[in-house]
């Protein structure tokens, strides 16, 4: 370590007005984060400089990706037949289950056309990886490789193949951030299948658990009582998993119960996740936005689109 | 005069790198130990380089930290330039210490950091970080020597390469 250098001379570093440099920063800064919490208003500074950063993701992301193709790409044939074979089977069910998928969907639409009431389709879905990259350690976000420019928008439902994962909070044009249903700021209005009772379901901070606080002593609900989205809100679209009911109890003082559910889809482990529009509407105007992406639409038969 | 003429780019990329291993993933566990590297690394190159990194540099550090971490816009580059200027007020008194002590002097350092994040949170009303960011500061701690042993030969590199070119013959 060198004790004394040229540029750092008391005399000709005095005057370099660092610390009116810093007050001014600092209000900056207070400014920016006042802006910035009431969200919308700095939009487009953060998109901007989210595409100046996207860089690094990639940069942070690459090793893992590599990881995971060297993985693929190293499989042994029996491996690979294996897997072939179990995806085979797999399919096979999904396709007969599918069958009566087609004519439960039909009836319903029919008994739905009686009540006079329009049946829920949903719309179109979008492959999204999560990017290997650490954001915030203390909540639960996750980054994804898909940003407004594949047609991504703020409180788009996040799910994979086991149940809801979570939503956009923040579309910027390469990548999105999304927060996890377990997240300790996140509410989801969710339904019990089997009463069709219907509350709210609040991230506890951790990955493998779910609180309901709203539920009143004489609530109909037993242990392994199966959550699905109710719909309500606008933001998920209903009927899809949320988690599984695992623990309910309650002092005799308290005017609700508390009961805490395993989420169906396993947070923890997830790697891809699919975007979904559940709005009709909205889902062919961004169908009609990038139709020339490849990666812009499953077929029509996996996704349930209708014209 | 070496540091006058020394390139700044190699720093601008020890500083990216620093942001990028704040991000890179780890296992949950590994949470409470992973230690606050951009503060870090402002401390060393403002305590080093003081004409040339600084408040400013710190703050557009800090808002990158920002927007990697999907963060309150602003926190780390609030948190970040107030540690910058204290080791640019201190950075004579700072470079003179014994390595103990200047290790002491990171570790006050980056408590100020974390405390500031701490508040911010607070009056933002994000859900607290809990006891990890304290342990965070402790492992930048005592990292501090090792990762200034680093740091000090890549300085010396740069600043002995650009002097090389510079040198009249």
């Amino acid at each position: 370590m060198e004790l004394s250098t040229p540029d750092s001379d008391q005399r000709a570093f005095r005057n370099t007005g660092y610390g009116l440099r810093l007050v001014v920063l600092c209000i900056l800064s207070i400014a920016v984060m006042v802006l910035d919490h009431n969200n919308e208003h700095l939009k487009s500074m953060r998109q901007i400089l989210s595409a100046a950063v996207h860089p690094i993701r990639l940069i942070i992301d690459a090793p893992f990706s590599l990881g995971h193709w060297i993985g693929d790409s190293a499989a042994t044939r029996d491996e690979l037949t294996e897997e072939n074979r179990r995806l085979t089977e797999q399919n096979l069910i999904q396709s007969a289950r599918l069958q009566r998928y087609v004519a439960l969907e039909a009836e319903n639409a029919r008994l739905r056309a009686l009540l006079d009431s329009t049946a829920k389709v949903s719309g179109r879905v979008l492959i999204g990886e999560i990017m290997s990259v650490d954001m915030n350690p203390f909540r639960h976000r996750i980054t994804i490789n898909k940003g407004s420019n594949d047609g991504a928008y703020v409180g788009q439902a996040l799910i994979d193949a086991d149940g809801i994962i979570g939503q956009v909070v923040r579309d910027q044009f390469f990548s999105a951030e999304a927060l996890l249903i377990t997240d300790i700021d996140h509410a989801l209005p969710v339904e019990i299948v089997r009463s069709r009772l219907r509350t709210i379901a609040m991230g506890s901070g951790d990955l493998e658990r779910l609180t309901l606080p709203f539920l009143p002593r004489n609530a109909d609900v037993v242990d392994g009582d199966i959550l699905v989205t109710s719909g309500l809100g606008g933001t998920f679209p209903p009927g899809y998993p949320v988690g599984i009911i695992n623990k309910i109890s309650g002092d005799r003082g308290e005017p609700f119960l508390i009961v805490s559910a395993q989420p169906a889809a396993s947070l923890n482990r997830i790697r891809e996740v699919l975007l979904i529009w559940p709005d009709p509407d909205a889902a062919q105007r961004a169908a009609a936005d990038d139709q020339d992406s490849p990666a812009a639409s499953l077929p029509d038969e996996a996704s349930g689109e209708q014209p | 005069m070496s540091r006058h003429s020394a390139p700044h780019w190699p720093v601008w990329l020890v500083l990216i790198g620093a942001i990028a291993l704040v991000s890179l993933p780890l296992p949950g566990f590994m949470t409470p130990f992973r230690p606050p590297w951009a503060a870090i690394a402002i401390i060393y190159w403002v305590m080093m380089w003081p004409r040339v990194f600084g408040v400013g540099s710190a703050w557009i550090i800090g808002l990158l930290l920002d927007v990697m971490q999907g963060e309150l816009l602003g926190q780390n580059a609030l948190a970040l330039s107030v540690i910058s200027y204290l080791t640019l007020r201190f950075h004579l008194q700072i470079r003179i210490f014994p390595l103990w002590q200047l290790t002491m002097t990171v570790f006050a350092l980056l408590s100020i950091n974390a405390f500031i994040l701490f508040w911010i949170d607070g009056v933002a009303g994000n859900p607290p970080a809990g006891f990890a960011r304290w342990t965070q500061v402790l492992v930048g701690g005592i990292l501090w020597p090792p990762v200034m042993a680093i740091m000090d030969r890549i300085r010396e590199r740069i600043e002995n390469r650009s002097s090389t070119f510079y040198v009249p013959r």
